[in-house]
């Protein structure tokens, strides 16, 4: 049984999306149930893949129907997809039960199945980007993953369709690009298969047509990231779509593109390409600068809660690519270390948005005064969240941010080095003005002891659906900042290509 | 030179049509016209696949008279055409219907609630 996890983690979810589908005609509050149950299921599978990747220390390589690769399409998990798998499995299941109320407050009844089926096509997607080893079978997976997007950003609030749209132009840019790279390659060496085209590229390292390739890669993964140039189509999309899912796209579709590039990067790429013999990291290094620093002051411009992390999420994209910058094992380290965190961070803080917006029907930063006398919770969740971005240091973000800085230096790169700590002053300046607004109250409402401003402090008034699965992140922040150092040392140390 | 120009006249043409679909793409106001652009883009990108799978001369994939004595068979691999590309583009293809028809949806919706699919004009109506 356990040989096949790697192949039912992304086959589960698939045929229970068509189940939640058809379930739904017949008693809608099935659906939930069934998501629940497919995304549970597809933890385990993705423990169970961690464990045996753990213990039998070398990748596991499974051939689709047993048609042996290079002609069939396999799936490789090593430790670096395992270590996603489980995150993003993790991720996907809290979000999911958080999703049941508030998509019932914000989407129509009757549309809800829907919903549910392009959420479980959505995580299927996402799963089988970071399982499989085949790049053509990875562009298709893109593809389901993007257009349930598509469908699912286009329910949201007003002027959702209208962003779905320019989403729906600039993905399909970004998925052509893609799959024109994936030409390239094939061309060069008339293989589809990862680890097949890592051993033919060397002999055509010189071949211009390969670096166009790599080109077409970059920037079609580049497109469905969000990196800094190619992101325009990022911040509508996800602050209009409906809160659960963009709780769910914005952690999970960023990083798995992250992935993607590392993955190609250095796996598909030889490291000695994408470092020595032409100047890929120095062109990420500064893409990945220049984008931090305008991310970051858009956001500070920005009165919408949830438009504001949109623009972070640019930024923390431009973390990762930092650590891919430096070239080194410490900012892969850092980098590989943020991914997994950056999921946590940003489901955390996209959920509070939406409970937020649950309960008080604002996202107006502007709106949020008494807030911490109503929603307590609520906001010790964001506080977390907040401080774990700026990067305090009980905190998982501190160390993944830690570790690129430490890489930067190491790969002398000091423009990198100064834009990570002028970047997480911003931060500071970015949460402080949210908690700010939240916690302290005006001294002259204290002094006219009014009472009609003044609400009397309650519990927060969101489900415990959705306020349970908020704690859990938060906590799950607390651990991976606790553990950190056990996954570095058993998970990431062998994710990271020997070559470096 | 020349020579190049008229023997890949296929790749030419491949990235002429990816070149206007981009275009059309960015440039239009109309979102009608960036679909079609969109299309274009991709029916591009299905055209170069299946022209590096296409050789002159050559035959389809397809063994007469082989069955059951694959191993004592010679194949010239050069007096076939690789048929790998053009089956990834049956696939290309699907995505690319769906593609249309989420946007094509998409469309009728914002039809619907804007009554125009003039970009600056939903843009301008969005302001409001």
């Amino acid at each position: 049984m356990i040989e096949q996890f790697p192949v039912l983690i992304v086959v589960t979810p698939l045929i229970l999306s068509f189940v939640v589908n058809v379930a739904g005609l017949w008693n809608r509050r099935l659906c939930f149930y069934i998501v629940v149950v497919a995304l549970a299921s597809c933890v385990v599978f993705s423990l169970g893949i961690l464990k045996t990747v753990l213990t039998q220390g070398e990748p596991i390589r499974y051939s689709l129907g047993n048609w042996q690769p290079p002609w069939g399409i396999e799936y490789v998990i090593d430790h670096l997809n395992a270590l996603i798998l489980v995150s993003v499995a993790v991720v996907a299941l809290l979000v999911a039960v958080y999703a049941k109320r508030s998509l019932e407050q914000e989407i129509h009844e009757s549309k809800i199945p829907q919903v549910y089926t392009l959420f479980l096509l959505q995580v299927t997607g996402l799963l089988g980007i970071t399982a499989t080893g085949d790049l053509f079978n990875l562009y298709v997976l893109l593809e389901i993953a993007s257009f349930s997007a598509y469908a699912v950003i286009a329910m949201g609030e007003r002027g959702a369709d209208f962003a779905a749209f320019r989403y729906v132009i600039f993905g399909t840019i970004g998925a052509c690009a893609y799959l024109l790279g994936t030409g390239y390659l094939y061309i060069l060496t008339g293989s589809l298969n990862m680890i097949d085209v890592a051993h033919l590229l060397p002999q055509s390292f010189y071949s211009k047509a390969l670096l166009v390739g790599l080109a077409f890669f970059m920037v079609g993964v580049g497109i469905k990231m969000g990196i800094f140039p190619l992101h325009v189509w990022l911040p509508d999309a996800y602050t209009l779509a409906p809160s659960a899912v963009s709780a769910l796209l914005a952690p999970l579709f960023t990083k798995v593109g992250a992935y993607v590039i590392i993955r190609i990067m250095f796996t598909v790429f030889d490291p000695a390409f994408s470092i020595d013999l032409y100047p890929v990291t120095d062109i990420v290094g500064w893409l990945a600068a220049i984008g931090i620093l305008f991310a970051c002051i858009m956001a500070l411009a920005q009165s919408d809660l949830k438009r504001m992390l949109c623009y972070l999420i640019v930024a923390e994209m431009g973390y990762i690519l930092i650590g891919l910058a430096s070239a080194n094992r410490l900012g892969l380290t850092g980098a590989i270390l943020h991914i997994v965190n950056d999921m946590f961070m940003m489901a955390c803080l996209f959920t509070v948005a939406g409970a937020i917006f649950y309960q008080t029907g604002t996202r107006d930063i502007y709106q949020f005064r008494y807030l911490h006398r109503t929603m307590p919770i609520t906001l010790a969740v964001f506080v977390v969240g907040a401080l774990s971005v700026i990067g305090v240091p009980p905190l998982c973000g501190f160390f993944s941010k830690w570790y690129l800085l430490l890489g930067a230096i190491e790969a002398k790169q000091w423009a990198l080095v100064v834009v990570l700590l002028i970047s997480s002053l911003i931060y500071a300046v970015l949460f402080f003005r949210v908690i700010e607004r939240a916690y302290l109250e005006p001294r002259e409402d204290h002094s006219h002891a009014s009472q009609k401003g003044h609400p009397a402090p309650t519990l927060d008034k969101v489900p415990l659906s959705m306020l349970a699965p908020m704690v859990f992140i938060a906590a799950g922040i607390i651990l991976l900042g606790i553990f950190s150092g056990k996954i570095i040392a058993h998970i990431i140390e062998f994710a990271i290509p020997a070559a470096l | 030179m020349i020579d190049t120009l008229f023997t890949h006249y296929n790749y030419w043409v491949f990235a002429v049509l990816l070149m206007i679909g981009l275009y059309s793409m960015m440039a239009k106001n109309n979102l009608m016209k960036k679909l079609i652009g969109m299309n274009i883009f991709q029916w591009a990108i299905i055209l170069y696949f299946i022209s590096i799978g296409a050789k002159r001369g050559a035959q389809i994939p397809i063994v007469v008279g082989a069955h059951g004595q694959g191993e004592n068979l010679a194949i010239h691999a050069a007096e076939y055409i690789n048929p790998l590309p053009h089956v990834l583009m049956l696939t290309a293809i699907v995505v690319g219907v769906a593609t249309t028809g989420i946007s094509l949806a998409l469309l009728i919706a914002i039809y619907k609630r804007y009554n125009t699919i003039e970009e600056d004009k939903i843009i301008e109506a969005l302001k409001k």
